[in-house]
């Protein structure tokens, strides 16, 4: 297959592999989600994950964050198997998502929103809370400690007391990362964060992302339509169509990769007949 | 992405004082603030004063508020019951979102191991009693939550009610539960009688104290239902200090998100099986509690205490007022018991009465009388510490 | 256990005619909870009301058993349309009062559950205090026949004879008995018709699916909602004649247990599956005969709820799944 041809690129950020998916398949009824899909992530790097609706990219997340488990292959973090391990369970192992459509704690303000998600550490039982223990108060104000700062980080400390239900669009999508954040991770996995902005939001979401990166040190593995933002900001970019990975290399590449331009148009640019349907954009 | 301008508080703050009152779904953020700003002497004597009154409730005979047809103790104690199993059907409902239609099956629990093991096969001591029913009654929320609350949410609500069919026909069938005919000499709590107080009686506008209607402190007995009032009173003011603990810190905050949306909860850390399995182990813990007090009050139990309409009420108790808020559930659990106590008169009508007002309540107020307002009381929280900030940076 | 033996045809026959019963009423849960995920609480009182209409008409008639078949039948008929007319409108009723308002401000499903209970509870009491209600109108007396004993049983007088058919493992089936299991199954085959071939009937399913994609493609959500709540009152209400040709009385609170009851048979069946529905009855009714014939008749609820708990944590979608409704969010 051509679109396997595409060789390891080098790499701007050159870290051991953080994250790896390896040969993982995920089966849907008759519907192959995922067929037989291997990338790493490597320490240190922004990764875009890109491909036509449908492609496969949110289920990548699921079988991530163990929300499905894969037909066969394997995920490893940070060298382990994730396994059967619990949804919980890895998010404290320091994977973070958020999610394509917001699924914030509506009735909960912001505040309470990422300290849910700072919680993700914290050990404090029903006897602790009950007599206040030591644990307890210092788990809460940790707690709140890096909620406020991660807030902050984000331009939101000025609505940590709204209920998230009532922010506004942007602010949301924004709260989503916060509390991804809130939960420590070393991986950040954002699902289209810039979906329904506009440029100058992009703009403003693009220097984020960056930002934390280099200011906050996380790996960051991100899926979005928008080709301008990803190819900006991410130092590598995997394709994913009909849930296989077609391209994979520094953006310049793959923008330039036929198999990738075929996908994004559906034309038959080689000799592939599988693109007889199209991949809206 | 510079939308976020400090919160403009759309109310007027005129409206906000005003609304402090009798007027139901007052603001409570007001209130709050109100209270937290008085000096803390001042703050403490106000509630020391809420609680004696409630305390002295009984006694006072308030001409409008007394049940004339029933003894008022008696429809207190009925009352404050209600409360307490409505908190603790809180936890379960209101914070984690759990729907349990079956609630009254920890109540009976509560009640059967008191009367079982204090009267019918066994005779332990009251002190004994009342722990024994609350660990077994927790056992049994934990062997019911385990394997049920995987199922879905809303088949939770027919299973749980299910469970608590069983638990009262079980009861009904067994001969060593006492079967249709009940149980009775259930043990009361131990008396320590010290002294008597009178009552009040009220001739027009004046009180007068009334020397030959008294209730003898901490007897208790059978026809004077006060201090049974109190002892239920007293476990309420436990509760709330529990709950508003809980409610404060990891475990309240994780109920709260399991119930908002359990995916993104589990996905941000939550263990939401375990976090649901407790707030169902601490409903029951309430539950039985409660259970156990109304047995040692009734002196006898059957079958007949524990119908499903009694959970379904409960559920009432907690809807009506606003799931999730406790002083909401306590205004709806007063609602719900005090209600047709106090028309007993109508005593044909009451339940036709109580189910449009749950109709008309559901349409005209689906949030509850007095939903969460959790945005109002943060930002109570917010100005305290932004005024403590300010305080240090001076310094 | 040998009672079981024993006695099996009859057991096996009597739980499949009140099964048939279950699955009707069952029919109303499933439907509602397919198009609104909502547990119509007071889905027993439509049941309950169609029962009375039923009662009413043969004491408006007056006719004594034993009379000409074809005086029978008529009557018969009478009922049922009236008893389907009732419960339908009933049906019909409590949408318009518990449940559009809460639909239109799409409240959380616990306040309908409320509103429902709510509902249930007035309707039930209604009933039960119809001689007052009557007095209000000074219509007392003139409705004495119909109102009176209010908070007792109400028997049914049947004009069809009970007669023995066929006689097999010592249990003679009858013509009521017979009557019964066929007419259920009919009008499921039936009511699994119209859902599927119908225009309603596709509405209700695409709405089941998808309600928002369902309003897309012009398909009048609130129509199909009064569609689905008529249905189910109807079967209900022929639910109601079966039911008492059968057990013969009904009272202002017997809705409950019954419904209670029905409902679990929808879940057994998988909730929003029509077809579950009736298997679940069956199911339900057999399963509380044998349970009882096993370990005492008064354990027969008990059979029930416990047959629900099992069955929920091992198949939690039912024995069919949900076909209606949306599969696991
Ligand atoms: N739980 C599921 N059950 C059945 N099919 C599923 C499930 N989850 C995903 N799919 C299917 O798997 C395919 C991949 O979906 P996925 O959500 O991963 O796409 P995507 O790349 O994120 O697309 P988009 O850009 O639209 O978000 C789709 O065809 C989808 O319908
Ligand atoms: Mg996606």
């Amino acid at each position: 297959m051509p679109s396997t041809s595409v060789s390891e690129q080098p790499v701007t950020r050159n870290g051991a592999a953080l994250l790896s998916l390896d040969d993982v398949s995920i089966q849907f009824g008759g519907l192959k989600a995922l067929d037989g899909v291997s990338f790493d992530v490597r320490e240190g790097e922004i990764l875009g994950l890109i491909g036509p609706n449908g492609a496969g990219k949110t289920t990548c997340f699921n079988v991530m964050t163990g929300v499905y488990q894969p037909t066969s292959g394997e995920v490893r973090f940070a060298g382990e198997p994730l396994g059967r391990r619990k949804r919980f369970a890895i998010t404290r192992l320091g994977i973070a998502r958020t999610f394509q459509n917001i699924r914030l704690f509506g009735n909960m303000t912001a505040l309470e929103n990422v300290l849910v998600g700072a919680d993700a550490h914290h050990r404090t039982n029903v006897i602790d809370a009950l007599v206040r223990s030591p644990r307890h108060r210092r788990e809460e104000r940790e707690g709140e400690e890096t909620a406020r700062e991660v807030m902050k980080f984000l331009g939101l400390e000025r609505r940590a007391d709204e209920l998230a239900r009532n922010l506004s669009y942007g602010e949301q999508r924004r709260l989503e990362i916060a509390r991804a954040m809130a939960t420590k991770p070393r991986l950040l996995c954002l699902d289209e964060p810039a979906a329904g902005f506009n440029p100058a939001e992009k703009a403003q979401l693009m220097d984020l992302i960056r930002r934390i990166r280099d200011v906050r040190g996380l790996t960051v593995l991100l899926i979005e339509h928008d080709m301008g933002l990803v190819m900006g900001v991410s130092d590598r970019v995997a394709v994913l169509e009909f849930g296989r990975k077609i391209a994979e290399g520094a953006p310049v590449d793959v923008r330039n990769d036929p198999a990738v331009i075929a996908a994004y148009l559906g034309t038959e640019a080689d000799d592939a007949g599988e693109f007889d349907q199209e991949g809206d954009l | 992405m510079t939308e976020g301008k400090a919160s403009p508080d759309t109310e007027p703050a005129s409206a906000r004082s005003m609304a402090w009152g009798p007027r139901l779904g007052w603001d409570r953020g007001a209130l709050a603030r109100r209270v937290t700003a008085l000096p803390r002497p001042v703050k403490w004597a106000l509630i020391g004063l809420v609680v004696v009154l409630l305390y002295a409730l009984p006694l006072l005979e308030i001409p409008i508020v007394s049940t004339p047809d029933t003894d008022f103790g008696g429809v207190l104690f009925t009352v404050a019951s209600y409360v307490l199993v409505a908190l603790g059907l809180n936890i379960v409902l209101g914070y984690a979102g759990l729907l349990d239609l079956g609630y009254v099956g920890f109540y009976a629990i509560g009640a059967y191991t008191v009367a079982v093991l204090g009267s019918l096969q066994a005779q332990l001591s009251w002190w004994l009693l009342i722990p024994l029913a609350v660990v077994l009654t927790t056992i049994s929320g934990i062997l019911l939550g385990a394997p049920t609350l995987r199922v879905r949410g809303d088949y939770l609500a027919i299973v749980t009610l299910g469970f608590g069919e069983i638990i009262r026909l079980t009861a009904l069938n067994t001969e060593w539960l006492g079967a249709a005919k009940g149980i009775t000499g259930v043990p009361r709590p131990p008396s320590v009688e010290l002294f008597e107080v009178p009552h009040l009686k009220w001739e027009g506008a004046t009180a007068v104290v009334d020397l030959d209607d008294t209730t003898r402190f901490l007897f208790f007995g059978v026809a004077d239902q006060t201090p049974y009032y109190w002892l239920t009173l007293t476990v309420i003011f436990l509760v709330l200090g529990a709950d508003r603990m809980l409610r404060l810190s990891r475990i309240g905050r994780g109920w709260e998100a399991t119930r908002e949306d359990e995916d993104a909860a589990e996905l941000m850390g939550v263990p939401t099986f375990k976090f649901k399995l407790l707030a169902f182990a601490c409903g029951a813990f309430i539950g039985g509690l409660s259970g156990a007090l109304f047995a040692s009050r009734q002196g006898f139990i059957n079958p007949e205490s524990f119908l499903l309409l009694l959970s379904i009420l409960f559920v009432a108790a907690v809807v009506v007022g606003g799931a999730g808020n406790r002083w909401g559930v306590i205004l709806g659990a007063v609602v719900v018991a005090y209600l047709p106590e106090r028309f007993r008169g109508f005593e044909e009508w009451r339940l036709l009465v109580f189910g449009l007002a749950l109709l008309l309540l559901a349409n005209f107020r689906p949030q509850g009388l007095i939903p969460p307002r959790r945005a109002k009381r943060a930002q109570a929280v917010d100005e305290q510490l932004e005024a403590l900030e300010e305080g240090t940076a001076r310094a | 256990m040998s009672f079981l033996i024993d006695n099996f045809v009859e057991l096996t026959v009597t739980g499949l005619v009140l099964g048939a019963v279950y699955g009707l009423v069952a029919l109303g849960y499933t439907l509602v909870y397919g198009v609104l995920q909502l547990i119509n609480f007071a889905h027993s009182e439509v049941w309950m009301f169609g029962s009375f209409a039923a009662v009413w008409v043969t004491v408006a008639l007056g006719v004594a058993p034993g009379s000409a078949l074809p005086v029978v039948i008529g009557v018969l008929l009478l009922a049922l349309l009236a008893a389907m007319t009732v419960s339908g409108g009933v049906a019909l009723l409590l949408e318009r009062v518990a449940y559009r308002r809460l639909i239109r401000l799409d409240a959380p499903k616990l306040v309908a559950l409320i509103s429902a209970i709510g509902a249930s509870f007035a309707l039930a009491e209604i009933m039960g205090l119809r001689d007052r209600v009557a007095g209000w109108f000074g219509l007392r007396d003139t409705l004495d026949p119909y109102v009176r004993s209010a908070r007792d049983n109400t028997r049914f007088q049947n004009p069809l004879e009970t007669e023995g058919v066929f006689t097999v493992g010592g249990y003679t089936v009858s013509n009521v008995d017979i009557i019964i299991i066929v007419s259920a199954i009919l009008m499921m085959v039936a009511l699994d018709q119209f859902i599927r071939r119908t225009r309603t009937g596709r509405g209700i399913r695409a709405v089941a699916q998808d309600s928002e994609a369902a309003a897309l493609m012009g398909v009048n959500r609130n129509r199909i909602i009064r569609a689905t709540f008529l249905v189910g009152g109807i079967m209900a209400g022929a639910a109601a004649l079966l039911y008492l040709m059968r057990f013969g009385v009904t009272r202002w609170n017997a809705g409950f247990l019954l419904g209670v009851k029905a409902f679990t048979a929808a879940v057994l069946g998988g909730i929003g599956n029509v077809r579950g529905a009736l298997l679940g009855g069956f199911i339900l009714g057999l399963a509380e005969n044998y349970g009882s014939a096993l370990i005492g008749s008064e354990w027969r609820d008990v059979v029930a709820f416990l047959l629900l708990v099992v069955i929920l944590l091992f198949r939690p979608t039912g024995l069919l799944g949900e076909s209606l409704g949306r599969a696991r969010a």
